[in-house]
């Protein structure tokens, strides 16, 4: 980042706090400014004006303040806010937390500098999201269709195999047909270095990596840091989007440890913490970058993101899966109950929705059985799942054969339909699957789907 | 006006002095980019500004200058098809000056088109005396909505001129001789957002406002300048509720506010009011024709998300004040709450319970407080009413937090929306045993009179039904179904009947999508219908299992689906004489 100038630098550090020093002595320093933080031995670091007073800044360090003092500290402001230069050249790159590039190649010249915070996307300019995004994975694309412009969350929990399902989605999702540019941003908050080269390998191995930027801030990397990150990305995702019409699917995780730097910065201000400590503003922070996904009106480019959090001790109370869910257009909620059976990938389709499903589904989209027979395959998973309960307490024995047809499509349901392993389906299959596992029950309980459906696509007309 | 000068920055929140002589709540233009911002606070010359824009870039030492007038809505033609921020900037015409899909900040745009020009009719003539909010003339705004161009408050007097033509909205169109001298009478007028617009009385709440939704309607109407409140899990259904509320309500103008929601959703709203169509007698007409929009979707600036609230119901009274019905629905208060929670925090200011500040209950109370049916200002006692639906996002859906309390202790309809009932595809998910409303008492005159005379007799019966399922499940989850009495187990059928073919409605069927107060007694006639015969049968002797699989349960689950009146004048009539028929001959 250049500095301008006639930038001043201040010996004036008066106090650290965590990951903030409290400069004094300031002349105009600009809310929000980006400065720069010269350690005694040399270093240089990165900051940002938190709060700007007459003759003092308050200035938080990206990478930490770890061997900083009061004493010879020195703080230079740069007179800009946080920018980021951007380019196609950053297909195929591989960048950490703070947008420099870790892969061994070389600097990126930007074709523009854009502010990371960005800008709030007009209501009346975007255009709301209707097409069908294929992620080849039958419980999203039946049961929760995504759709581009969306924002679709999976909420998962410690030992899930969320990266799993993450890095599949980016490998398999496409634009079904039409030759539209595609692109994926990977930004990766807080991940183990473990983590980090697993998906390096999967999008190197797959090919996926060619229409790749990946931003990775590793989990021995500043918090603080972790605040930048999605930012970058998310800038990155509009530039592709909205300059190059591309249509960008954005994969951030693990939101949750974001969560985790912004309350520690809370924290370090001194600030009125709200639910658990997290800050009473993180609904508003957590917006800023989730409503950074759309759909908009003369551009050719959208933003879909697919942010992944993990539910702390599964708690889908917990204000992270809570405040994200009330920003998102629905979740996808993984299943320690699932993934114990060995299905993979364990999403539960009851707590699981798309808001922006029925959009994208039907005739021209998907197919025109599609809305119908989803919602008698949810009515019946459901009808299913409970009679379990009841099975527990007096026994399959004193079932009706209705209820024992209901319990067995359950079952199967599962067994065919959920667990698909690594198989890429298309959306027919998908349907044509749920079809035949709706044969299991009797035709009469089939209220959901008008005759003429059942006639076209039931197994049992079919065959005929 | 006061100039003054910053001298601190903290996120939206900013501090200024040297602002002697400014006034609480003074809007204020904040730093060389003159942000949009109001006075929160005033200690000494300092003063503490709320800035509806994001403060990124700004210095200390930065200029800022008052207005001298508080934060304030322009009230005139041009307000319907509209789509305003939450401080009335209007976005429609931000994208056309800007040109760019995001909104930059500091753009300057009034509220009202200064360009169009009106068709103003005047109603009075010269020499005529009027006083505060009289109509002096009107306008055809849009086809359904002729604004009524009223005598702004704190004028009486005489006309001395009057005016007939066209004319924008900053024109004068008449003067008033008043006892301080002759006033010019614009189309336009202004309004403070936090003062509530006088009224000359509020009336008692009598009449029910159809929403066309059976479970709303039914069991837990919402009177005419009444308060309810739809608290959503997410995943519950809540958007969808609000816009059928929206399009179908009998108010004459819906006021939607977005409150801190997502932006696809208002998208959505954008892109679909002005392609819904209904008829009204013989018109047609456009949703968007009688619609203000607000949208201050959840990353717009948090200081303009809390005046949102403010702007919206200002615009409410407005038309309530010309004698209309307003519909307003605020999605959601849960996210006010929140920013005042934020701002509260940026001040410093000692928290209440869970970080929200102590005046929260107040502050809800005194904007649930301006709905209600009045009788306006002006001479014809003409009467308007303001209902609100106020949406509450309950984090992790534990209705005991702050907001969703303080807000139960308010509204009188709680219409529980409930995640459960969502993922079993029951649609609205409004659960029916947690839901209340608190003016069943005050409408059923209304229902008697216009549906049928034991209409409050076959709701109660269907509630107390409704109810008895709940314990009956309990006894089913433990012993299964055919352990239960014969005449339970026909409770049981009539309960999941009441559920399925009449609670349940498909917001996205042509027909199902409304339902007239008409059909739903019917509907509730045929199954109530339904459970007498079927309890003569079982004190006939009749086996359950009969009674169960008669083919009317067929007509019954379809009855939704047939046209309002077809159904009406011929159909109902047809099933109610098959369900007697059918259960009659039951041996």
């Amino acid at each position: 980042m250049a500095v301008a100038k006639d930038a001043i630098e201040y010996t004036s550090v008066k106090s650290i706090a965590g990951p903030l020093l409290i400069v004094e002595g300031v002349e105009g320093a600009a809310y929000g400014e980006i400065v720069e933080v010269i350690c005694p031995d040399g270093e240089k670091r990165m900051g940002q004006v938190l709060e700007a007073r007459d003759g003092l800044a308050v200035v938080q360090v990206f990478e930490g303040t770890t061997g900083l003092n009061t004493e010879n500290t020195k703080v230079r402001f740069t007179g800009k806010t946080a920018k980021i230069g951007v380019s196609t050249e950053m297909l195929g790159r591989i960048f950490n937390g703070r947008g420099k590039p870790i892969d061994g190649g070389p600097e990126i010249v930007p074709e523009m500098e854009l502010d990371i915070n960005g800008y709030p996307l007009n209501p009346v300019s975007r255009k709301f999201p209707e097409d069908f995004i294929q992620t080849g994975i039958s419980t999203i694309d039946g049961m929760n269709t995504l759709v581009r412009g969306q924002k679709l969350p999976i909420f998962s929990g410690s030992g899930l195999p969320h990266n799993q399902l993450a890095a599949q989605i980016a490998r398999q999702a496409k634009v079904r047909g039409e030759g539209e540019k595609f692109a994926v941003v990977f930004a990766a908050m807080g991940i183990t270095s473990e983590e980090a080269n697993f998906f390096m390998e999967e999008f190197r191995r797959t090919g996926a990596l060619e229409r790749a930027v990946v931003f990775i801030n590793l989990a021995n990397d500043p918090a603080i840091e972790r605040i930048l990150t999605p930012r970058m990305a998310l800038t990155v995702a509009e530039y592709l989007a909205f300059e190059k019409d591309m249509h960008v699917l954005v994969i951030l995780t693990d939101m949750t440890n974001y969560c985790e730097a912004l309350r520690e910065i809370s924290a370090a201000r001194n600030e009125v913490p709200g639910r658990r400590g997290y800050p009473g503003y993180m609904y508003t922070d957590l917006a800023t970058i989730y409503e950074r996904a759309g759909r908009v009106k003369n551009k050719k480019g959208t933003i879909t993101q697919i942010p992944i959090l993990t539910m702390p001790d599964d708690d889908i109370t917990h204000p992270i899966p809570d405040l994200t869910g009330y920003i998102t257009e629905g979740q996808i909620v993984l299943s320690r109950e699932l993934h114990r059976k060995g299905i993979y990938p364990p999403i539960d389709v009851l707590p699981s929705l798309s808001r922006l499903a029925g959009s994208g589904q039907g005739p021209g989209k998907t197919r025109e059985d599609h809305k119908k027979v989803v919602n008698q395959a949810y009515a019946a998973y459901a009808e299913g799942r409970s009679l379990r309960d009841l099975v527990a307490v007096v026994g399959e024995e004193a079932l009706t054969e209705r209820d024992k047809a209901y319990l067995r499509f359950a079952d199967e349901f599962e067994k065919k339909f959920v667990n698909q392993g690594d198989e890429d389906r298309s959306i027919e299959e998908t349907l044509d699957l749920l079809w035949e596992l709706l044969a299991i029950l009797p035709l009469e309980e089939l209220k959901r789907v008008d005759e003429e459906l059942i006639k076209k696509y039931h197994p049992k007309f079919r065959k005929k | 006006m006061v100039k003054g000068r910053i001298i601190k920055i903290a996120g939206p929140v900013v501090m200024a002095e040297g602002m002697k002589g400014a006034q609480m709540y003074e809007v204020v233009k904040v730093g060389e980019e003159k942000l949009t911002g109001e006075i929160i606070q005033l200690r000494d010359d300092k003063a503490v500004i709320q800035v509806y824009e994001d403060t990124t870039g700004v210095k200390p030492g930065e200029p800022v200058e008052g207005t001298g007038s508080p934060l304030s809505v322009e009230l005139g033609p041009g307000m319907l098809r509209a789509m305003y921020d939450g401080i009335q900037r209007p976005l429609t015409a931000i994208e056309e000056k800007t040109g760019s899909i995001f909104i930059p900040r500091g753009v300057d745009v009034p509220a009202l088109p200064r360009d169009i020009k009106w068709e103003f009719k005047p109603v009075v003539k010269e020499g005529d005396y009027v006083e505060e909010g009289d109509i002096i003339g009107t306008v055809q705004e849009t086809p359904p909505i002729v604004h009524k161009i009223l005598v702004p408050v704190g004028i009486k007097g005489k006309i001395t001129e009057i005016k007939e033509g066209k004319f924008t909205v900053e024109d004068t169109v008449a003067i008033v001789e008043t006892d301080d001298g002759e006033k010019e009478i614009k189309m336009m007028q202004k309004w403070p957002v936090r003062k509530g617009r006088p009224f000359k009385e509020k009336l008692p709440p009598k009449i029910p406002m159809i929403t066309g939704q059976r479970v709303e309607d039914t069991f837990f109407p919402l009177a005419k300048g009444g308060t309810a409140a739809i608290p959503g899990p997410f995943g519950s259904g809540k958007t969808v509720t609000q816009h059928q509320l929206a399009k179908w309500s009998d108010a004459d103008v819906v006021v939607y506010i977005g409150c801190g929601e997502r932006g696809n959703e208002m998208t959505e709203v954008i892109e679909e009011f002005p392609h819904i169509k209904y008829k009204k007698g013989d018109k047609e007409i456009i949703l968007m024709d009688r619609t203000v929009l607000i949208a201050n979707t959840s990353n717009m600036p948090v200081a303009a998300r809390e005046a949102s609230v403010y702007t919206g119901i200002t615009i409410a009274e407005y038309f309530r004040d010309m004698g209309y019905g307003v519909l307003l629905t605020a999605d959601s208060t849960s996210r006010w709450a929140e920013a005042m929670r934020e701002i509260s925090g940026r001040l410093e200011e000692m928290p209440g319970e869970e970080g929200y500040p102590a005046y929260l209950a107040s502050r809800l109370a005194q904007f649930y407080e301006r709905a209600g049916r009045v009788v306006c200002l002006g001479k014809d006692n003409r009467e308007g009413f303001v209902s609100i639906v106020g949406a509450v996002s309950p984090p992790g859906g534990d209705f005991s937090e702050p907001v969703t309390s303080n807000t139960l202790r308010i509204v009188k309809v709680f219409w529980a929306l409930d995640a459960n009932l969502a993922r079993r595809r029951h649609f609205p998910a409004i659960n029916w045993l947690m839901s209340y409303s608190l003016y069943v008492d005050d409408v059923t005159d209304w229902w008697k009179q216009n549906t049928g005379q034991d209409w409050r007799d076959l709701r109660d019966t269907a509630m107390s039904l409704l109810q008895k399922e709940a314990e009956l499940q309990e006894i089913v989850q433990l012993v299964g179904p055919d352990a239960l009495p014969d005449r339970e187990r026909v409770i049981l059928e009539v309960a999941r009947m009441l559920r399925e073919d009449f609670l349940q409605q498909d917001a996205f069927d042509e027909v199902d999508t409304y339902c007239p107060p008409m059909k739903q007694y019917l509907m509730l006639k045929i199954i109530m219908t339904f459970y007498e015969e079927a309890l003569k049968a079982v004190e006939r002797g009749v086996e359950p299992s009969k009674i169960l699989s008669v083919s009317v349960k067929q007509d019954i689950a379809r009855m939704k689906y047939i046209p309002h009146d077809e159904f009406i004048n011929v159909k109902a009539k047809e099933i109610l004489e098959k369900v007697k028929k059918e259960l009659s001959s039951l041996s």
